[in-house]
């Protein structure tokens, strides 16, 4: 039977100590995680279906401009350039549409209980973001498998996997925060796939995903140096391949990552409630 | 000292022009099933948002627990329960992740965990679907699964906002006995409707809400006295209410109309 309602809980969140508020603000921040992957445990196909674009990408676009030898790549051949490229491009792919899931559950109801609850508005923005990082390395291993089918110089040093899945976990996390902000602020589904549409193609060809900055007009430069996405492709870029480099060095691209998320999830956590209004 | 456990003070909320809910005061003692009913767009919504930190207020002043509720939101939170007018349950995933999930945001020991939540999934009779996926619920067993978990962290302030849209007679009326239940073991609810049978089977008090506008506040029964005598039903003493404060017809505009409807869809 119903037992016991008036005997309140201990009070754990009320812990003063600034290490113990850090732990709790993680642990939940991982329950929200936990939640999401349950949902994907439930449901993995769209992990399956998101695996068609990547494959045409380096199928067909891959493919035609190897032979073209059109863009200058360094030691690389176009494959082994544009590999991590469309590993990047996916990732983004995956989590610039997170946004709608935030409008489907705000149409739903289920933000309002959330938001109702003591769970941080951060803990709840992150735990999201990086629970989008975890579908999107579902990609990493399709397009490592990929790449192997097509020759690509992939390195399998245990480190570079475990930088691999750093860097796709944290861009994730900071692109389908960006998505979040967005949905917050337009509120309907219709909105958010024409904006999610028209900043993902900047974003991606404003980068150097599939070709390099260097060949770029300078204002289009300006704009891939602002562009997280290109710290991103030249971090993958630097551990996914064999003998890769990086142009701006792992330590500099993985700082500019994780500030930007840092930046993103402050603004997500004050413009989340808003969703609930 | 008062036995007040929530207060709203001249409470106001602005949308642009129109004030959805417009100087509104009342208190909520311990213990009480306290009751909003009005029409739909006429409020009530918006004030249980209010209350529960979701929304600010416009002007005027929230007390939750003793809580300013828009100075000290993370302390109210702590306190209060929230089953929100639309689907709240996540149908993604089974009833027992559900209510484990909410246990584990609430920060409820692991050893209490598991002992809460069979507790829980018994009392709404829920324990032969607690792995199935929330979305093969029908609509009771939904709003059963919701109560459940939002009564899991002991709130002392239960806010239920029309708890019973779209569920068949039998449904509703087993949500009144999980919530008198609920109330009787000290928990103050709050609750809206629209069902005024509801509000008179359930409620120790009833603010009868219009335009915004707290139109009477009282008992069932005094409501009923101060129109005619104890025997006339409810809806007699709101369409006196309604009639003096109303020249056309008051039903919500098309998007509370819409969000309604929804609702009871997936519910039903």
């Amino acid at each position: 039977m119903y037992q016991e309602l008036d005997a309140l809980p201990k009070d754990l969140a009320e812990k003063t100590n600034l290490i113990a508020g850090f732990l709790s603000f993680f642990r939940k921040t991982l329950v929200i995680t936990e939640l999401e992957v349950r949902k994907l445990r439930h449901d993995p196909t769209e992990l399956f279906t998101r695996a068609i674009q990547p494959a045409l990408w380096m199928l067909v676009f891959g493919e035609v401009f190897s032979r073209v030898r059109a863009i200058p790549t360094g030691n690389f051949g176009y494959l082994d350039f544009m590999a991590p490229g469309i590993l990047a491009q996916s990732v983004l792919f995956v989590a610039i549409f997170y946004g709608i899931g935030i409008i489907w559950e705000r149409d739903l109801g289920i933000v309002h209980k959330f938001l109702a609850s003591p769970v941080p508005r951060a803990a709840l923005v992150l735990g999201k973001a990086l629970s989008a990082g975890i579908r999107a390395l579902s990609q990493g291993i399709i397009i490592y498998i990929l790449s192997l089918l097509l020759g690509v110089h992939i390195s399998f040093a245990p480190l570079s996997i475990l930088g691999i899945i750093l860097v796709i976990i944290i861009s994730a996390a900071l692109f389908s925060t960006l998505s979040l902000i967005i949905a917050c602020i337009v509120k309907t589904r219709e909105r958010f796939m024409g904006i999610g549409q028209v900043i993902t193609m900047p974003l991606f060809f404003a980068s150097n995903a599939i070709y390099p900055v260097a060949i770029m007009p300078d204002w289009l430069k300006v704009i891939a140096h602002i562009n997280p996405l290109t710290y991103q492709v030249d971090a993958l870029r630097s551990l996914m391949l064999i003998g890769g480099t990086s142009m701006y060095g792992l330590t500099f691209d993985i700082s500019i990552l994780i500030i930007s998320l840092f930046i993103l999830i402050v603004i997500g956590a004050k413009i989340y409630p808003n969703v609930a209004r | 000292m008062t036995n007040t456990i929530l207060e709203a003070k001249n409470l106001t909320k602005k949308f642009g022009d129109i004030k959805a809910v417009d100087s509104i005061s009342f208190a909520i003692d311990k213990g009480e099933v306290f009751g909003i009913v009005g029409p739909n767009g006429a409020g009530k919504t918006t004030t249980i948002k209010i209350l529960t930190t979701l929304l600010p207020p416009t002007s005027g002043e929230a007390f939750a627990g003793g809580y300013n509720v828009v100075k000290f939101p993370s302390k109210v939170r702590r306190i209060i329960g929230y089953v929100p007018q639309l689907l709240s349950a996540d149908g993604t995933l089974s009833g027992y992740e559900n209510l484990l999930m909410f246990a584990k945001l609430y920060d409820i020991p692991k050893k209490e965990r598991e002992k809460r939540i069979s507790e829980s999934l018994h009392f709404m009779g829920l324990e032969a679907s607690a792995d199935k996926l929330v979305k093969s619920y029908s609509g009771g067993m939904i709003r059963r699964l919701e109560i459940a978990q939002s009564v899991l962290h002991r709130p002392a302030i239960l806010f239920l906002d029309e708890p019973t849209i779209g569920l068949d007679p039998v449904a509703r009326e087993a949500v009144w006995e999980y919530v008198k239940v609920i109330a009787q073991h000290g928990t103050t609810v709050l609750m809206t409707t629209h069902y005024l049978e509801e509000a008179d089977a359930m409620c120790s008090r009833i603010a009868i809400m219009i335009r915004g506008r707290i139109a009477a506040i009282d008992s069932p029964l005094n409501l009923k006295l101060s129109v005619g005598d104890k025997n006339i039903s409810l809806n007699k003493v709101f369409e006196s209410y309604i009639d003096k404060s109303i020249d056309s017809e008051e039903s919500g505009n098309y998007k509370d109309v819409s969000r309604t409807r929804r609702t009871a869809k997936r519910l039903g």
